[in-house]
């Protein structure tokens, strides 16, 4: 399997008992130990090896953003977080901050209109309060908050609020101005962050729209590196995929129904 | 009154004794048109209105019957509602407006109930009862909110009747030359207190708000409550949490012996200087979870305001349903399904019910009416929308204009500018075309959009769509809106 890393490289997890023994004594004073290691892979074995136990941590915050336009819009980051919703059960809170998502979307990324449950809020504190309520209930296995500023001290409730349920928290970030997207580079206690770009189409031979592209970066990984990604984006079951033509796979279908095993 | 009541077609009215005269109280719309009014003698009614029905007035039903339906309003809006003889209520919707989606929609919602009992009600929102009584009386539409902070100036034009004196004084005061409110404003104090006693200062002041005017609340008799009292006043939100904790307890204990749960709880504290500050919480099932309702309660604590301390405190289960106990899933493979109801009721109690909702699918083909607000949790598993077009992750609240180069009226554009951004679209799927729903509005008959989706060469998707056939001016103005972000 060949994946589309450019300039990054992904270790597998060298395993000697030395080494072992003292990841396992960081992982316990970090707090991992506590939340166990419950993981959803993505399904994609190119991204699932770069986390950390194969796939994104349950009982974590998780930090999503759009690049270029994006950043703004947050379309591609929330189909992003649908997806993710998605291949877990039960219901799902979204809060949301501005007018915008539509769930039609969402459904078409695999996220069922009956398992979600907005809340409005009024201003970003009060959105962190949702958010930090929902991660606590206990009721919910994922919770998804478009936030504009996440601060390392809200973050710090969110990810113990996720600690103690195991649900997965989701920050989406949305700015209103192209000047505020700078805060993406500051620290904050998300155990991952993403960055979700539109990328350019691959080489089609019919006309039209094939399956959306995305640029998926890594910005941040606890304990491992940061990668990137082209991956194909989320089908009806949420999953996404790589690229046929960046694969050893067959071709993909046309929307929402391919998806290349890699 | 059914058969051996008065027909529909005759006009009726109310007769009663004022002094000696014999004079109507109360006529009914048919009557009011003939040209009757409220304080004329029924032997010139009767020699104006050739088929008129009188009836005796009966004051004590009506009070009953105010009384009642200020249980009613009790029950259903806020737990400080008072009876405000002889024809209206009083309501404090102060902190408790939240629960029906804001203010307006629970005005909205109060005419429409009672409509359905067949009472015709107007309805003033002011800071003072004084300002509200006047509004509701003497403004003639249906709802009629004051500005927080100015009821003083709608109230200033209306007729000194508006203002809740004795019938004598008002014609005293007409006799005078006095006719609306501003006139007496406009007054000394001094001199009309001496002429016409404490009465008439003491009705501006509560109207515009210069004295307090406290709400003495109707109770139901047959509602679990529990109070206590305080012997020195307690303020710190601490005390009154702690105390909040102990009442309800008892009230738990109290819905338990009777095999109840609480969809609704009042908590009502009494202020040394006579004011009732109240907190009202929903919930969306009965509930007797002693943690869950203490914190509900207590998330509203820094809506109270102490002033000078709080002598007692009062909790009532204001709506009281069964709680039968619920069989938990056995069985091997079923998950069980985690309540998440109480996170919906403390949502809706902290922001309001308005602010927790799910979307569901409306058979519609214009997208911004294909979604609807509905109660949160209500959606049933397997709606959807149609799934043979992709639909865009945002969806803009309002189609933004943006500026295109098309070449063939049929074809998408080649590139288009949004907000001074220029794109050059590599290539688009489409048309997918939306008609005019006729059925809702007129001016909607043959409008047409039609939808593509458009990608521009960094792989950005838009959501765009031209007003119009490309054809027929009919069919719309022929010019392109940004709709929606795909990625």
């Amino acid at each position: 399997m060949q994946s589309h890393q450019k300039d990054t490289f992904c270790p597998m997890p060298i395993s000697r008992p030395v080494l072992d023994d003292l990841r396992d004594r960081i992982s316990r004073i970090e707090g991992v130990a506590r939340r166990g290691k419950a993981t959803l892979p993505f399904g994609v074995p190119a991204i699932d090896t770069c986390l950390p136990n194969g796939g994104l941590a349950m009982g974590a915050l998780h930090e999503v953003a759009g690049g270029s336009t994006g950043a703004l819009n947050g379309a591609a980051a929330s189909q992003f977080a649908a997806g993710i919703a998605a291949r877990l059960t039960g219901k799902v809170v979204w809060c949301v901050s501005r007018k915008g998502v539509y769930p039609p979307a969402l459904e078409q990324a695999g996220l069922t209109p009956d398992r979600i449950i907005f809340v409005d809020a009024v201003d970003n504190d009060a959105l962190l309060a949702v958010f930090e309520e929902g991660l606590r209930h206990g009721g919910f296995k994922v919770v998804i908050g478009e936030v504009t500023r996440l601060a390392m001290m809200p973050s710090r409730r969110l990810q113990l609020a996720a600690e103690t349920t195991g649900a997965i928290g989701i920050a989406i970030r949305r700015w209103d101005k192209e000047a505020d997207v700078a805060d993406y580079g500051h620290p904050n206690a998300a155990v991952t962050r993403w960055r979700v770009t539109a990328a350019p189409p691959g080489p089609s031979v019919e006309p039209g729209l094939d399956r959306p592209r995305w640029y998926l970066e890594l910005l941040r990984c606890q304990g491992r590196q940061c990668a990137d990604f082209e991956v194909e984006a989320c089908n009806e079951q949420g999953l996404i995929s790589i690229p046929s033509d960046l694969a050893n796979g067959q071709a993909s279908e046309g929307f929402g129904r391919g998806w290349a095993v890699s | 009154m059914g058969e051996a009541g008065p027909s529909p077609d005759t006009p009726l009215v109310l007769k009663g004794l004022i002094g000696r005269k014999r004079v109507i109280l109360a006529a009914d719309d048919f009557a009011l048109r003939l040209g009757l009014h409220v304080g004329m003698e029924i032997s010139k009614a009767q020699t104006l209105v050739e088929h008129l029905t009188v009836m005796d007035a009966d004051l004590k039903a009506d009070l009953t019957g105010l009384e009642n339906l200020a249980l009613w309003a009790l029950r259903r809006y806020s737990p400080m509602v008072s009876a405000d003889p002889p024809d209206g209520l009083v309501i404090e919707i102060m902190g408790a407006a939240h629960l029906h989606g804001g203010e307006e929609p629970m005005l909205d919602g109060m005419i429409e109930s009672l409509n359905g009992f067949g009472v015709t009600a107007r309805i003033a929102v002011a800071d003072t009862w004084g300002a509200a009584h006047a509004l509701a009386r003497y403004v003639a539409n249906p709802i009629s909110v004051a500005t927080p902070g100015e009821s003083a100036s709608p109230l200033l034009p209306l007729p000194i009747s508006a203002l809740r004196l004795s019938a004598s004084l008002v014609s005293d005061l007409r006799a005078l030359g006095f006719r609306h409110i501003e006139d007496l404003v406009a007054q000394p104090r001094a001199p009309l207190a001496l002429r016409f006693g404490p009465d008439l200062g003491r009705r501006l002041d509560q109207a515009f708000g210069r004295s307090a005017e406290p709400i003495d609340p109707v109770r139901l008799e047959e509602i679990i409550e529990v109070q206590r009292v305080f012997a020195e006043p307690i303020s710190a939100a601490e005390t009154i949490a702690k105390y909040i904790g102990k009442l309800t307890v008892q009230i738990c204990d109290r819905l338990e012996s009777k095999g109840l749960g609480a969809k609704r709880l009042d908590l009502l504290l009494h202020r040394t200087d006579n004011k009732i500050e109240a907190i009202r919480v929903g919930m969306a099932r009965p509930v007797r979870d002693l943690k869950r309702l203490t914190r509900l309660l207590c998330d509203k604590i820094e809506t109270v305001d102490p002033g000078w301390g709080i002598e007692l405190m009062r909790l009532a289960a204001t709506e009281a349903e069964p709680l039968n106990p619920k069989q938990m899933i056995s069985s091997l493979i079923e998950e069980p399904d985690i309540e998440v109801t109480s996170f919906i009721d403390t949502i809706a109690n902290r922001l309001g019910s308005a602010k927790i909702y799910s979307m569901a699918p409306v058979a519609s083909d214009v997208p911004e009416r294909a979604v609807k607000k509905v109660a949160p949790n209500s959606v049933a598993p397997g709606l959807g929308w149609p799934k043979h077009w992709p639909r865009p992750a945002m969806l803009l609240p309002r189609p933004s204009p943006i500026e295109t180069m098309a070449l063939l009226p049929d074809h998408p554009p080649v590139s288009f500018t949004w907000r001074g951004r220029r794109h050059r679209v590599h290539s688009a799927d489409g048309p997918e075309r939306v008609s005019g729903e006729w059925w809702k509005r007129d001016a909607e008959i043959g409008a047409i959009r039609d939808y593509f989706q458009v990608m521009n060469e960094a792989g950005e998707r838009f959501w765009i769509f031209r007003a119009g056939d490309g054809e027929h001016m009919e069919t719309g103005s022929q010019s392109w809106f940004l709709h929606g972000f795909f990625q």
